[in-house]
């Protein structure tokens, strides 16, 4: 991570110059959206003396602050204007702008970047087709969303904490889970770290800072709310950043964390993977108005809408966004448009919803991985030789991984009774007795030698 | 018709029903379950039928507030000016053999302490079709609990036509004379086993009951079977503490004390989270049912 941080100075000035850059566009940008009186305002605003006499009578209601009276019969048009732009740092095939927001990520970065995302594809690959032969119960995989996880994940320090969905194990990569700790939890055996309690992709570790992944939507956001306002208390100099869905940003949660946030400046970073589809609904049906980062402004919090196909963007929109959170204390939203190529699981089969052509599209000619290895090959830091030896030791790192997880014992029928408290009721405890002299008097009826003996 | 095919028949039958019906009567909305059953609270006062889908029961807590403090509430605290009897919430609940914490979980008993609400669950295509018009057409707000691993489990022949069971009435399925044996959802098919194997192996007579509702509940079946038989056998997945095998268990001692030959038996999830892996060991299956019958007759 040295070699990151290292990085991270490096960036630094190309970072102010483009901060500045993006807030006088953003200005300019609202100076020609907004209906006239608002221009006003925010005319007098800036200069001290001008549009003073008519606005001098202000509004003294405890609930605005930044208002003015009008004469006019005005309502805000969300018509009126342009959307929030999207930014983005390469194009379709990985070559770069401006050299100024290329993030001057090194060789070594990169292709360790590079290879974690393919190694996760891999890893998909072969654990989606471990489900479909019955060897595990269930399985998402993270296709065409990569960009959204290394580049967030490598904007940020490991202490900052990950509130997460359930679509980003390219974070938990980054950050050093291997595919050992990943096969483990699919496979529900005795060394996954959640003792075989959850779903596969439901990972979590205490020691990346990763909080433990929870089907229910939009749960985790208030949480991050909470999370970010005790480390800012604690003084860490961390902020957490908050994973989720642009289906998830309708649930009651996700209005109920921006607020929280937002009204008790807490250091985090909302970040919505915008794929295009909560299930099978499409975003058509899920909201109207400008999108998740459209939201900010209605929150009072600073927002941002990125590629998240373009790793760099995200990247650069991650590091911004973090320096918010923690040296401003507010927190910040990003909206990275991105698409989810596969099904939303392996319950799901998004024919049904989606044409192929779509599909397609987004596989073959927007895809972060694609972006990426361009530019990486431009610079000659890649090439088919290379990919064909990685391809290769990839298969191999996560087959054997595969295998080793797949014998491994399930743990033990003890551990479906701990940790429902810190300690074990005494009304739980007779409940487990009951339990293992039951499987004792018939146990030819219970699977007991796939389990783990209890200690 | 297996039983999701059974239900979506009976949508057809309501639909039917409707000329206005299109595509702005079945649709997507945002995914928000305290906005699904709300929305679906507001267009039932407004006199619509509504029937409001949450995926999956395990989901349905962000509406709790709504059903709880709203949709039960609306025509006992309006004085009977308004209520939303219309709405209907289809929710899928129940093991699955592989759905862990968020995909397998019995949410009965929550709803089942809530005056105004009305709990249904079915067993089997033919009851649910029957049960969900019932439901559509009951003037209260009903919840409609779907076992999900039970959708495509069993074909039956489901008369296309358009017929209701009615709510708040437990069927007998077996009558017998040594045990009363309720259940209801994918249980009834558990039990089904176990009274079968009670005969077979104890020579034991069994009452088979799918209660079918559980909120408000038959209790005048279940006094009667348990007077005839003097002993009871309760079996849910749901965990055991709070459970509605408790609100039967202690209406029957109330009303049949010196009819029962023996405790009554809960055969229930345990008081853990619905655990992924060790599914096998938690839910009650037919041989912790028949160790509890076996209990039963020999106390």
């Amino acid at each position: 991570m040295s070699r990151l941080s290292q990085e991270r100075k490096m960036a630094a000035s190309t970072w102010l110059v483009r901060a500045a850059f993006l807030r006088s566009r953003g200005k300019l940008s609202h100076l020609r959206t907004l209906p006239n009186a608002f221009k006003a305002l925010r005319l007098s605003s800036s200069s001290s003396d001008a549009g003073a006499g008519r606005h001098q009578d202000k509004p003294r209601y405890p609930g605005i602050s930044n208002s003015y009276f009008t004469e006019k019969l005005e309502f805000d048009d969300p018509d009126d204007g342009e959307a929030i732009p999207v930014y983005r740092v390469m194009d379709r095939n990985g070559k770069v702008f401006d050299e100024a927001h290329d993030p001057k990520l090194s060789k070594e970065t990169l292709q360790d970047m590079y290879k974690k995302m393919t190694l996760l594809n891999t890893m998909d690959r072969i654990l989606y087709e471990s489900q479909r032969q019955g060897r595990i119960s269930f399985y998402m995989t993270n296709y065409g969303e990569e960009g959204t996880h290394f580049g967030s994940a490598a904007g940020l320090l490991p202490e900052d904490v990950v509130l997460g969905q359930y679509r980003e194990a390219g974070v938990l990569l980054w950050r050093g889970f291997t595919l050992d700790q990943c096969m483990n939890q699919c496979y529900a055996n005795q060394f996954d770290l959640g003792k075989g309690r959850q779903m596969p992709v439901h990972y979590g570790s205490k020691d990346l800072n990763f909080v433990t992944i929870s089907s229910t939507l939009a749960t985790q956001m208030p949480q991050a709310s909470g999370y970010g306002y005790a480390l800012k208390r604690a003084g860490t100099g961390n902020c957490v950043i908050c994973y989720f869905g642009e289906g998830a940003a309708s649930e009651g949660d996700a209005h109920a964390a921006f607020n929280f946030a937002a009204t008790l400046d807490a250091p985090v970073i909302f970040f919505c993977r915008n794929n295009g589809y909560a299930i099978s609904t499409p975003t058509s049906d899920q909201y109207r108005g400008d999108g998740i980062a459209g939201r900010g402004r209605g929150y009072g919090m600073k927002a941002i809408r990125v590629d998240g196909n373009d790793v760099f963007a995200v990247y650069n929109v991650t590091k911004a966004a973090r320096e918010i959170a923690v040296n401003q204390s507010k927190p910040v939203m990003v909206e990275a448009m991105t698409y989810r190529i596969g099904h939303h699981s392996t319950s799901d089969d998004s024919s049904v919803y989606r044409s192929l052509k779509e599909v397609n599209y987004w596989d073959k000619e927007d895809h972060p991985i694609g972006r990426l290895r361009q530019y990486m090959e431009s610079k000659n830091w890649w090439d088919n030789e290379l990919e064909e030896e990685w391809k290769r030791d990839a298969r191999q790192q996560v087959m054997a991984a595969f295998a080793k997880a797949e014998k491994a014992l399930k743990p033990p029928v003890k551990d479906m009774f701990t940790d429902v408290y810190d300690t074990l009721p005494s009304r739980l405890e007779k409940q487990y007795h009951e339990c293992v002299d039951h499987i004792a008097k018939y146990p030819h009826e219970y699977p007991t030698e796939l389990y783990a003996q209890d200690k | 018709m297996n039983l999701f095919q059974s239900l979506t028949n009976a949508m057809d039958t309501i639909l039917d029903s409707d000329p206005t019906a299109g595509k702005d009567r079945v649709f997507n909305t945002p995914l928000s379950e305290q906005g699904i059953v709300g929305f679906g609270i507001g267009m039932a006062a407004a006199g619509a039928t509504a029937i409001a889908e949450i995926q999956f029961a395990d989901y349905i807590f962000p509406a709790f507030d709504q059903l709880v403090n709203e949709g039960a509430k609306f025509r006992y605290r309006s004085g009977n000016l308004f209520n939303c009897g219309s709405l209907t919430v289809r929710t899928p609940c129940g093991a699955v053999g592989h759905g862990a914490h968020y995909h397998s979980q019995s949410v009965e008993s929550f709803f089942a302490h809530v005056p105004g609400l009305k709990v249904v669950i079915p067993r089997g295509p033919i009851q649910a079709k029957g049960l969900f018009l019932s439901s559509v057409r009951d003037k209260n707000p009903v919840i409609f609990l779907e076992p999900k691993i039970l959708y495509r489990q069993a074909v039956e022949e489901v008369p296309v036509r358009d017929y209701e069971i009615p709510l708040s009435e437990a069927e007998i399925l077996e009558e017998g004379s040594d045990v009363t044996v309720v259940g209801w959802g994918t249980q009834v098919h558990v039990l089904r086993d176990v009274c079968k194997m009670a005969k077979d192996q104890l020579g034991v007579s069994c009452e088979l009951i799918d209660l079918q509702t559980i909120l408000p509940w038959d209790e005048d079946t279940i006094i009667k079977s348990v007077m005839k038989t003097g002993r009871l056998l309760i079996a849910h997945e749901a965990p055991i503490t709070g459970g509605f095998a408790a609100e039967i268990s202690s209406t029957v001692q109330e009303h049949c004390f010196l009819a029962l030959e023996a405790p009554i038996q809960r055969v229930c999830g345990w008081d853990t989270p619905f655990p992924h892996i060790f599914e096998p060991f938690y839910l009650p299956d037919k041989w912790r049912c028949f160790e509890a019958m076996k209990k039963l007759t020999s106390y």
